[in-house]
C-alpha cells in the first residue's frame, strides 16, 4: 500500500486549496507519453477525503501491465508538486479496464501520433467465450494513420507494449501501430 | 545540482522519484489499495491454496513461454510469446498476492525474510514440492508444435475457468477473472490459429503438431478431477469445480484439431489431482532453479 509522504510544501495555496483533479489528470502513460491518464481511461478517480488526503484510483490496462508501478510513482510525485502532501494512490481491478474507455481526445492524439486508436472492444458476455478459426476473415481493421487509407494488414497480433498490434499500409506501405480492442 | 556519484543518482536526481525508475526491483504489491475483505464463509486457507493452484499455473507456463525469446521460429512469434508470458505473469502476480492476503505463505516468509513482499516469496521462495500448478503446465518444452498445443490445451482450460469465475463471491477473485478473460481469449485463439496453421500445412508441420497433441493430451488427466479445496470453494460458490469444465474444454479442443486436419487422440481417464497436491516431476525443479536462482542467491537483492 502506498500512503501519502510529508513534503515541505502546503497542501493549501493561500487559503484557496487547489483542485487535485486536473493535476493527475495531466499525469501522462509512460509507454504512450502522446496520452494523459486520463485520455487513457486509467484514471478511475480523484477526489479528497475529509482528512485531506488526495485519493486517486487507477486500472491496470492489462494484468501484467509493468507500468503501473510508474504510473503511481508519477501520480505521487506530480500530486506532491503542486502541494498535495497526503496522497493515497489506489489499485480497482474492477470493472476490468477497456479499449472503449480511450476518451476522443486520447484517440485524436493516438492519430495525431501515427499510431491507429481502437475501434468498439467486443462485447462482453456472460458464460463460454466462443471460438474465432476463420483465418480468412481479418479480426480488425484500422485506417493508415498517416495516409488515411483503410486497406491496410495486420502483421502481428502483438505489438512492443501489450496494447499494441504491428500493421502495415498496403498504400503508402508504412508500417503502424494499432491499439487493439480488448 | 552538485556532484552526482553515479548514474543512477543522475537519473533519480533528474526525474525526482526514485520509483520512477524501479524496473528492476521494487515492484509495488499489484493489490495496492485492493478491498483484500474475505467473502463470509469462505476458508481463508483454502481460498488461499485455491489462489496458489491458479497463480502457480500461471506462473510457469509464464516461464516456459518466456524460455521462446529468441528461438521461435520468427520475430513476431517472440513478441507473441512474450506478451501472453506477460498477461500470465500479470494473473499470477494478482493470485499470488490474494494467497499471501489470504496469509498462505507456507515456508516461504521464513526462507524469504521479512521485507520480501508476498508474491515474490511465494514465487521464488518455495520448493518443487510446493507448487500446486498442474502437471500441463510443469510439464517440459518440446518443439514449437508441442509449445502451441500445449498453450491451446492450458488457455482454453484457463479461459472456460475464468469465464465462470467472474461469478465468483470473492470480490478479488471475480475481478481477476474478468481481467483474464480478454487476454485469455487472446491467448487461446493464437494458439488456435497456429494448430491450423501447422497442422493444415506441410507434412513436416503436420506431423510435429500430431505428435505435440499426442504428447500433451495425457497431461490433461488430472485436470478435470477437484481437489478437496476446489470442491469445498466450489460449493462456497468462491471457485469453480474443474469437473465442470470437461465438456466446454473437450469440445473447444476437438473443434480446433478436426479443423487443423490432425487426429484427436483418445482422452485420458480421469485420475486424482497430482500437480495440484505437490506431486511434479524432476522438471519443475530444473525450471524452479532458472527462476529463483539469483532470489536465493541473494535474498531481497534490488537492482
Amino acid at each position: 500500500m502506498v500512503s501519502g509522504r510529508t513534503l515541505r510544501q502546503p497542501g493549501r495555496r493561500g487559503d484557496v486549496r487547489v483542485d487535485p483533479r486536473p493535476v493527475a489528470e495531466a499525469v501522462v502513460d509512460p509507454e504512450l507519453p502522446v496520452l494523459t491518464l486520463a485520455d487513457l481511461g486509467v484514471l478511475r478517480d480523484v477526489r479528497t477525503g475529509d482528512d485531506g488526503t488526495v485519493v486517486v484510483e487507477i486500472t491496470p490496462t492489462y494484468s501484467g501491465c509493468p507500468a503501473m508501478g510508474v504510473m503511481r510513482a508519477d501520480l505521487l510525485h506530480a500530486l506532491h508538486d503542486a502541494g498535495f502532501e497526503q496522497v493515497d494512490v489506489r489499485t480497482v481491478l474492477s470493472p476490468a479496464w477497456s479499449t472503449d474507455w480511450i476518451s476522443a481526445e486520447g484517440r485524436r492524439k493516438l492519430a495525431e501520433a501515427g499510431i491507429a486508436p481502437p475501434g468498439a472492444a467486443p462485447a462482453r458476455t456472460p458464460g463460454p467465450v466462443p471460438l474465432d478459426l476463420d483465418l480468412d476473415r481479418p479480426r480488425r481493421t484500422a485506417a493508415c494513420p498517416l495516409c488515411g487509407s483503410p486497406d491496410t494488414e495486420e502483421v502481428s497480433e502483438f505489438g512492443a507494449t501489450a496494447c499494441t498490434a504491428l500493421r502495415r499500409c498496403r498504400q503508402c506501405q508504412e508500417p503502424f501501430e494499432h491499439v487493439k480492442e480488448i | 545540482m552538485g556532484h552526482l556519484e553515479t548514474v543512477y543518482d543522475a537519473l533519480t536526481a533528474a526525474h525526482g522519484d526514485e520509483a520512477r525508475w524501479a524496473f528492476g526491483t521494487g515492484f509495488d504489491d499489484p493489490l495496492a489499495g485492493v478491498d483484500t475483505a474475505l467473502p463470509a464463509g469462505a476458508d481463508p486457507a483454502d481460498l488461499g491454496a485455491y489462489c496458489l493452484m491458479l497463480g502457480d499455473d500461471a506462473l510457469v507456463l509464464s516461464q516456459r513461454l518466456t524460455g521462446w525469446i529468441t528461438r521461435a521460429p520468427e520475430l513476431e512469434e517472440e513478441v507473441a510469446l512474450a506478451n501472453i508470458a506477460l498477461d500470465l505473469l500479470g494473473q499470477a502476480r494478482l493470485l499470488l498476492s490474494r494467497a499471501g492476503s489470504c496469509g498462505v505463505l507456507g515456508r516461504s516468509r521464513e526462507r524469504a525474510g521479512a521485507t520480501v513482499p508476498d508474491e515474490d516469496a511465494l514465487a521464488y521462495f518455495r520448493d518443487a514440492d510446493e507448487f500446486r500448478c498442474a502437471g500441463l503446465v510443469a510439464a517440459p518444452d518440446g518443439d514449437f508444435g508441442h509449445t502451441v498445443v500445449r498453450l491451446l490445451v492450458a488457455s482454453t482450460w484457463r479461459l472456460a475457468l475464468a469465464a465462470r469465475l467472474r461469478g465468483s463471491r470473492d470480490p478479488v477473485l471475480a475481478a481477476v477473472a474478468a481481467k483474464a478473460v480478454p487476454e485469455l481469449t487472446y491467448h487461446r485463439d493464437h494458439a488456435a490459429r497456429w494448430v491450423l496453421r501447422l497442422g493444415d500445412g506441410t507434412a513436416e508441420s503436420h506431423r510435429r503438431a500430431q505428435a505435440g497433441a499426442d504428447a500433451v493430451w495425457p497431461l490433461t488427466a488430472d485436470l478435470f478431477t477437484p481437489t478437496d479445496v476446489e470442491r469445498r470453494l466450489a460449493g462456497e460458490r468462491v471457485g469453480v469445480d474443474p469437473t465442470d469444465l470437461r465438456d466446454e474444454v473437450r469440445g473447444v479442443l476437438t473443434q480446433v484439431l478436426e479443423r487443423a486436419t490432425l487426429a484427436v487422440p483418445p482422452w485420458p481417464g480421469d485420475v486424482p489431482p497430482r500437480g495440484r497436491v505437490g506431486a511434479h516431476g524432476p522438471e519443475l525443479a530444473v525450471l524452479l532453479a532458472g527462476l529463483q536462482g539469483l532470489s536465493r542467491a541473494h535474498p531481497g537483492a534490488t537492482w
